[in-house]
């Protein structure tokens, strides 16, 4: 009984209709707590001491951060669940989220340069959470290379999986590893913010931005999954007979 | 076992009567060792201190490029789906073949590195040490990138695409294996980089042969 | 509200330049990211109902 509700939404059929009532519910969500938390980090929140009004990257550059990594997770998982069950669908999930993960990686990159050209000097410092980041957005772009060099969408699907899968496996090697290395070189490592020295409303701030993000990166997923659903099962007729493709357009060959 | 071994005999033969695979993983290495000083300067203390990185850089280079020949030979000619369907299992093969590719392109490179590295005054702890860490981390390259070879067999773009693939995961190696050179030259001993290189190893010998053979079916299915 | 000029609100304590560009970057690869997935639906469903179109064109030809 568990395990038939647990593989009824994974026909891409049955799932499809699923994401399509609940991304906008995401998607509003989303918009609604980056709007409180925008309002809350830039408008509320004090200037700090040490950094001025320069901290304030920090209400976008940690949740991107969080979400590239928490988004590469999600793909090893749903990597793990489609090469176990065999599932389509699973691929499919694991194939929309990548796109997400890479912007978030970049933007993570992106804004911690700029972060860090007026804090420490230099546009670009070895540290070890830059320098793991950087190797996530290549771990990213590799898998999306992969996926889009294979034509046979199965075939991609699992390569994709099994390069999700060792790459999740490494990435705490590769962490530990750039830690270890950059220790070795480098004096005291930057850290984001001194914990509890932390303003209340720096904090809440930076928190409903991660959850937005969050919300933001469920919302995009669903959407693009639906693409791809359409993409692989386009020739079937519950295609046909969705609401979207009967509305003929009447320009059409008659 | 014996499948084992009757496979790494057939591709050492089968590689050496064109020895151009061999030769140019060597020849890569050399380049890079002889262009680096070339392009920053004759100075032998800054190429004393960068050498580490540099001939381990060049080893790994050598290596990835190599790594795309592993599995395509087999594949066009059907060898591969043969090996599939023995009772050996797929994973022996593909680790048989991993060790006869590394005795090809990676065991020249362990030999050479001395050499070079005299090129750049290493002391001679440095030396043993290098040729150590190269003695212990080309099969761990080897063994990392033949599941991005398996994972990119028959695919457009293939040997671009493995380099992608592979160099995140190549990075622990480098980290290690330079480091253990320059953490010897600086006088705190390299036997803590070198278990950690030692430790990658085996795990990726027993992981990647079963990876490995794992996209290969997937290949071979489509 | 702790700005109290929309010039020190854009001037982020000199730090304009950091703030506004990760803010911006981070805005328009978002509104990207959307646009271009919206733009991908809509060139699929157009292709899925020309593809429908043109089967049950030449379908209805052998009658």
């Amino acid at each position: 009984m568990f395990s038939k509700s647990l593989f009824y939404f994974s026909s891409p059929q049955r799932f499809y209709p699923v994401a399509g009532k609940s991304w906008p519910w995401f998607a509003v969500m989303a918009s609604a707590l980056a709007v409180w938390g925008l309002w809350l980090g830039i408008f509320v929140a004090p200037t700090d001491f040490q950094q001025g009004e320069g901290y304030r990257i920090i209400f976008v550059h940690v949740p991107v951060s969080w979400m590239s990594m928490i988004i590469y997770l999600a793909m090893a998982f749903w990597a793990l669940m489609g090469l176990t069950f065999n599932t389509r669908l699973s691929g499919m999930m694991c194939s929309a989220l990548a796109p997400t993960g890479a912007i978030c990686a970049f933007l993570s990159l992106w804004t911690g340069a700029l972060w860090g050209k007026p804090m420490w000097g230099t546009w670009w410092v070895w540290d070890a959470r830059l320098t793991s980041e950087l190797i996530l957005f290549f771990l990213y772009l590799g898998y999306i290379a992969l996926t889009n060099a294979i034509d046979d969408p199965r075939r991609a699907d699992k390569a994709g999986g099994i390069l999700a899968l060792v790459g999740a496996l490494n990435v705490p090697v590769i962490y530990f590893s750039v830690k270890w290395w950059n220790t070795l070189h480098q004096g005291a490592s930057v850290s984001v913010t001194n914990g509890s020295s932390m303003d209340r409303t720096m904090l809440d701030a930076m928190l409903i931005m991660a959850v937005a993000f969050w919300l933001y990166a469920i919302a995009m997923t669903l959407y693009r999954v639906r693409n791809i659903i359409l993409a692989r099962e386009r020739h079937t007729q519950w295609v046909a007979d969705l609401p979207e493709m009967k509305a003929m357009s009447t320009g059409a060959i008659t | 076992m014996s499948a084992f071994w009757a496979i790494v005999r057939r591709d050492i033969t089968l590689a050496m009567r064109r020895k151009a695979e061999v030769i140019t993983a060597v020849f890569f290495f050399v380049v890079v060792a002889a262009l680096f000083p070339l392009g920053i300067g004759p100075d032998m203390a800054t190429l004393r201190l960068t050498a580490p990185g540099i001939l381990w850089i060049g080893a790994l280079l050598a290596c990835m490029l190599s790594m795309g020949r592993l599995f395509a030979a087999d594949y066009a000619d059907g060898t591969l789906e043969q090996m599939a369907l023995s009772p050996n299992g797929l994973s022996v093969l593909v680790a048989a073949k991993i060790l006869a590719h590394w005795c090809l392109s990676g065991l020249p490179l362990v030999l050479l590195a001395p050499i070079l590295g005299l090129q750049f005054d290493l002391p001679t702890n440095a030396l043993w040490v290098l040729t150590l860490s190269l003695l212990v981390g080309t099969p761990l390259l080897s063994l990392i990138g033949a599941i991005g070879a398996a994972l990119t067999l028959g695919v457009r773009g293939g040997d671009v695409l493995l380099s992608l693939l592979v160099l995140p995961l190549y990075v622990p190696a480098l980290i290690f294996g330079a480091g253990a050179v320059q953490a010897e030259m600086s006088g705190l001993g390299a036997s803590a980089h070198l278990s950690v290189l030692t430790a990658m190893a085996l795990v990726a010998a027993v992981f990647s042969p079963w990876a490995s053979a794992a996209a290969l079916r997937l290949a071979l299915e489509s | 509200m702790i700005w109290h000029s929309f010039s020190d609100f854009w001037a982020m304590g000199g730090y304009a330049v950091y703030v506004w560009g990760s803010f911006g970057m981070t805005a328009a690869l978002v509104w990207a990211e959307i646009a271009w997935a919206k733009q991908a639906r809509r060139k699929l469903v157009q292709n899925i109902q020309a593809e429908r179109a043109s089967v049950a064109l030449n379908a209805t030809d052998w009658r």
